[in-house]
C-alpha cells in the first residue's frame, strides 16, 4: 500500500518535473541578463503587499509612467479595494473612499453632457478607468517612434520573472559599450531581451547582454517626492512602482493565498480522516 | 462483471412505484454495488479522479461563459474582468485554466495505467478505443479554450494550428478558410471557437457514459490482469460502494491538494507569460509554443521536414493507439508478468517525457551546448531536431514493431490463475 502512494507521488512528481521543466526552458531567449531578485514582500505562499509601497509606487506610475503608459484595466475604485495602496478600513465600499475620490478628482475625463449630448469634461469619479494617454494606438505609436508603449495593467503576468524582471528593466540602463551600433532612437539595457551580436563590432566571444529598447530611461534620482519621507533613489522607485504594477496584475492575490491556506489545511485534515475510513472499511480485506 | 444480478430491493412504497416505472434508483443502486476486483491499486483511481475533472471544467466553465465577452476587441479584458470584478471570479477561472492541466495529467497517468496492465486488450477493446476519442475531445477542447483569452500565444497558436490544415493537398486551403470563417484567424474564428468549446465538453460527456458503459459491461481489468471467473466473483471482488468510493475519494483528495496549490499559489506557473499579452496580429512571438500537455505531439509534428508528413505523423502518433489492441500479440494482459516488455514500456514513458521537454526547445539549439558534431541532412547532430527525431522513431517503434514482436518472443512470467493468489503471496511474504 505505502509502495504503491509512495509510486503515485514518484509519477506525479515526474510529471510536475515536467512541467516545470516545460515552463523556464522557454525563457530562454537572447542573451538578456537574468532579472535582480528583489526578494518582495508578496513573494511566496505567505506574502502580502506592502501598502506604503503601493502607495509610492502609484505615485512613480502616475508622475512617471502614466505619460506614456495607461493601465486601462484598473478603475480608480481599484485603488481602495481591499489589499489595495489606499485601502481604508473606514470604507469597506472603495466608491466612498476619501482617498479614491480625491486621486479620481484629480483627472479630467472625456464624457458627454446628459442632457445635450456635447462632449464634455468633467473630475473623474472611482468609477471611472485610469485614462489613457494618447486618444488611440495609432496616435500612441506616432508620439513614440512607431511603437506604442504597452498597456501596463497586467505586465507583471506578462513578463517571465514578473516584478523582478520590471525593477531590473528600469534599473538596467547602461552605456552602450564602444563597437555596439546603436539605432537611432534606442536605448541599450542589459536585462532587455534581444540579440546584440548582429550589431556587435567587437570580439564575437563576447556579445554584449540585453538589447535595445526604445523606452529612454525614465527614472532619475529624486524625480518623485514621496510623501512618507523615502528617499527616491532610481532603486527604490523602480521597486515600488513594479509592487505596484504586481498588485495592478493580480490585486486579489494576497485574499486568494490567504484562502488557499485554508483550503489546504481543510484538505490535509479531510485527506487524513478519509485515509483512517480507508483503512477502517478494507480492515480484514485481503488485497 | 455487470451481468451481476441486480441485489436491489426497493424499500419503500415510492420506490416500488418508481421501480416499474423509470428503474433510476436501481440503476444507481447496482452501480455501486458493482462487484470490483479487490486488488485494484492507486493507479486505478484516475477514472474518479479525470470524472472529477471534467464535471469542475464544466461547472467552472459554465460560469465564466457567463461573464465572457467572444469578441476580438472585448476578450481579453473581459477575461481579466472575471478576474477582478466578478465574486471570486479570480478562483473560478484559475481553477478552470489549471483544470485543464490537472485534466491532462490525469489523462495521461490513466492512459499509461491502462497501456502498462493492458486495459486495452480483449475483451475491453472499446473502452480502450472509446478513451482514445475522448483523450482527442479533450485536446481539442483544450486547444479551442486555450484561444479565448486572445492574448499572443491564443492568437498565434490558433494560426499555427490551423495553419496545418492548410497542407493538407487540394482541399487544405478551402478548409482552413472554412475553419476561420475568413480569410485570417478573426472575429469569426474566435466566435465559432467559443461555440464548440462549449459544445465539445457536453460530447466528451457523452463518450465517457459510453465509456463507462463498456467498462461495466467487460468488467474492470486488475494488476493482475486475469479475468475473474464467475464463480470466484464472490472471492475475488468487492462491491464498488464503499470500498471503492473511500479509496478513490483519499487519491482525489490527494490529487486536490496538488490542484490548490497551483489555484492559490501558484496559478500561472504552468501557462506562459505571452498570453497576458493581448493577441496582435503584426507582432508574432518570439517562440509559439503550445502548452505543456501538447508538447510531445508538437515534438513530433516539428520532427518531419514536410509540413504534411509532419500532421500526418502527429495525427499518427495518436490514431497508432486505435489499433492498439491489435497491434499487441501477447496473450498475457499485465507488464507485470512481462519482464522485456515491462523494459520496453519504462523506456516509453521516458520518451514521451522527453518528447515533451523537446516540444519546448528550438529545434536548432544543441542538445548538450559547445559540442560540434556532423551536420546530417538538414541539421547538425547535436540538436534537438534530431533528438526529437530519434524520440519521434521510438514513439512508433514501440507501438508498430516492438508491442507485435515481443508479445510473440518473450516467455512471460506465471500468471497467477486467481487474483487471491498473489494477495495470499504477499501476505506470506509480510508476515
Amino acid at each position: 500500500m505505502t509502495r504503491s502512494i509512495v509510486r503515485i507521488l514518484a509519477g506525479a512528481g515526474a510529471a510536475l518535473g515536467l512541467m516545470a521543466a516545460a515552463a523556464p526552458s522557454l525563457a530562454a531567449s537572447g542573451g538578456a541578463e537574468h532579472p535582480r531578485d528583489y526578494s518582495f514582500s508578496f513573494e511566496g505562499p505567505f506574502g502580502t503587499f506592502d501598502r506604503n509601497q503601493l502607495q509610492r509606487g502609484y505615485r512613480v506610475y502616475k508622475e512617471v509612467c502614466a505619460a506614456c503608459h495607461g493601465m486601462n484595466l484598473l478603475s480608480f475604485r481599484n485603488l481602495g479595494q481591499p489589499g489595495g495602496p489606499f485601502w481604508d478600513e473606514r470604507w469597506p465600499n472603495p466608491n466612498d473612499n476619501l482617498y479614491v475620490k480625491a486621486i479620481a478628482a484629480e483627472f479630467e475625463i472625456a464624457d458627454i453632457d446628459s442632457e445635450t449630448g456635447e462632449a464634455i469634461t468633467r473630475p473623474g469619479t472611482p468609477a471611472d478607468r485610469f485614462p489613457e494617454p494618447y486618444p488611440n494606438a495609432t496616435a500612441a505609436a506616432a508620439a513614440n517612434g512607431g511603437a506604442a508603449p504597452p498597456d501596463l495593467s497586467v505586465m507583471a503576468k506578462a513578463r517571465h520573472d514578473g516584478a523582478d524582471y520590471i525593477a531590473s528593466l528600469l534599473t538596467g540602463y547602461r552605456q552602450a559599450p564602444a563597437g555596439l551600433r546603436m539605432a537611432p532612437g534606442q536605448n541599450y539595457n542589459i536585462y532587455m531581451t534581444g540579440d546584440m551580436s548582429p550589431f556587435w563590432e567587437g570580439d564575437p566571444d563576447h556579445v554584449p547582454p540585453g538589447g535595445f529598447i526604445a523606452m529612454p530611461n525614465p527614472l532619475q534620482n529624486g524625480q518623485v517626492t514621496y510623501d512618507d519621507g523615502t528617499e527616491a533613489t532610481v532603486d527604490q522607485m523602480a521597486q515600488d512602482v513594479a509592487a505596484f504594477i504586481a498588485w495592478a496584475s493580480d490585486p486579489r492575490a494576497t485574499s486568494r493565498k490567504q484562502t488557499g491556506l485554508a483550503v489546504l489545511i481543510y484538505l490535509l485534515g479531510f485527506t487524513v480522516l478519509t485515509w483512517f475510513s480507508y483503512k477502517r472499511i478494507w480492515r480484514g480485506v485481503a488485497h | 462483471m455487470s451481468d451481476h444480478e441486480s441485489t436491489y430491493v426497493p424499500k419503500t412504497a415510492f420506490e416500488r412505484w418508481m421501480d416499474s416505472r423509470l428503474p433510476i434508483i436501481r440503476f444507481g443502486a447496482d452501480y455501486m454495488a458493482l462487484p470490483t476486483p479487490k486488488n485494484l491499486n492507486y493507479w486505478w483511481t484516475f477514472g474518479a479522479i479525470l470524472t472529477f475533472c471534467l464535471i469542475t471544467q464544466i461547472v467552472t466553465g459554465v460560469v465564466l461563459a457567463m461573464h465572457y465577452v467572444p469578441h476580438v476587441d472585448h476578450a481579453f479584458g473581459s477575461v481579466e474582468r472575471i478576474m477582478r470584478d466578478v465574486n471570486g471570479g479570480d478562483l473560478i477561472r484559475y481553477t478552470h485554466a489549471n483544470g485543464a492541466s490537472m485534466f491532462f495529467l490525469a489523462i495521461y497517468i490513466h492512459m499509461m495505467r491502462g497501456l502498462y496492465y493492458g486495459s486495452y486488450k480483449a475483451p475491453r477493446e472499446m473502452i480502450w478505443m472509446l478513451g482514445v476519442v475522448i483523450f482527442l475531445l479533450v485536446m481539442a477542447t483544450a486547444f479551442l479554450g486555450y484561444v479565448l483569452p486572445w492574448g499572443q500565444m491564443s492568437f498565434h497558436g490558433a494560426v499555427v494550428i490551423t495553419n496545418l490544415i492548410g497542407s493538407i493537398p487540394v482541399i487544405g486551403e478551402s478548409i482552413t478558410t472554412w475553419l476561420w470563417g475568413g480569410f485570417s484567424v478573426d472575429n469569426p474564428t474566435l466566435n465559432r471557437f467559443f461555440s464548440l468549446h462549449y459544445l465539445l465538453p457536453f460530447v466528451i460527456f457523452g463518450v465517457v457514459v459510453m465509456h463507462l458503459w463498456a467498462l461495466h459491461h467487460a468488467g474492470q481489468n486488475n494488476p493482475v490482469g486475469i479475468l475473474i471467473p464467475k464463480e470466484r466473483t464472490a472471492k475475488d471482488t468487492v462491491p464498488f460502494h464503499p470500498y471503492y468510493t473511500v479509496k478513490d475519494g483519499f487519491a482525489l483528495l490527494v490529487f486536490l491538494i496538488l490542484f490548490a496549490t497551483f489555484v492559490f499559489f501558484n496559478p500561472n506557473a504552468l501557462g506562459h507569460a505571452d498570453n497576458y499579452i493581448p493577441a496582435n496580429p503584426l507582432q508574432t512571438p518570439a517562440h509559439i509554443v503550445p502548452e505543456w500537455y501538447l508538447l510531445p505531439f508538437y515534438a513530433i509534428l516539428r520532427a518531419i521536414p514536410d509540413k504534411f508528413g509532419g500532421v500526418i505523423a502527429m495525427f499518427g502518433s495518436i490514431g497508432v493507439l486505435f489499433i492498439l489492441p491489435w497491434l499487441d500479440t501477447s496473450k498475457v494482459r499485465s507488464m507485470r508478468y512481462r519482464p522485456t516488455m515491462k523494459l520496453f514500456f519504462l523506456i516509453f514513458v521516458a520518451v514521451a517525457l522527453l518528447l515533451g521537454w523537446c516540444g519546448a526547445q528550438l529545434p536548432d539549439a544543441p542538445v548538450i551546448p559547445g559540442l560540434p558534431s556532423p551536420v546530417l541532412f538538414d541539421g547538425e547532430l547535436n540538436s534537438y531536431l534530431w533528438l526529437t527525431r530519434l524520440l519521434t522513431a521510438y514513439y512508433f517503434a514501440f507501438f508498430l514493431i516492438i508491442m507485435p514482436i515481443v508479445g510473440l518472443k518473450e516467455t512471460p512470467l506465471p500468471v497467477p490463475a486467481s487474483i487471491a493468489e498473489p494477495v495470499l503471496d504477499h501476505d506470506e511474504s509480510k508476515a
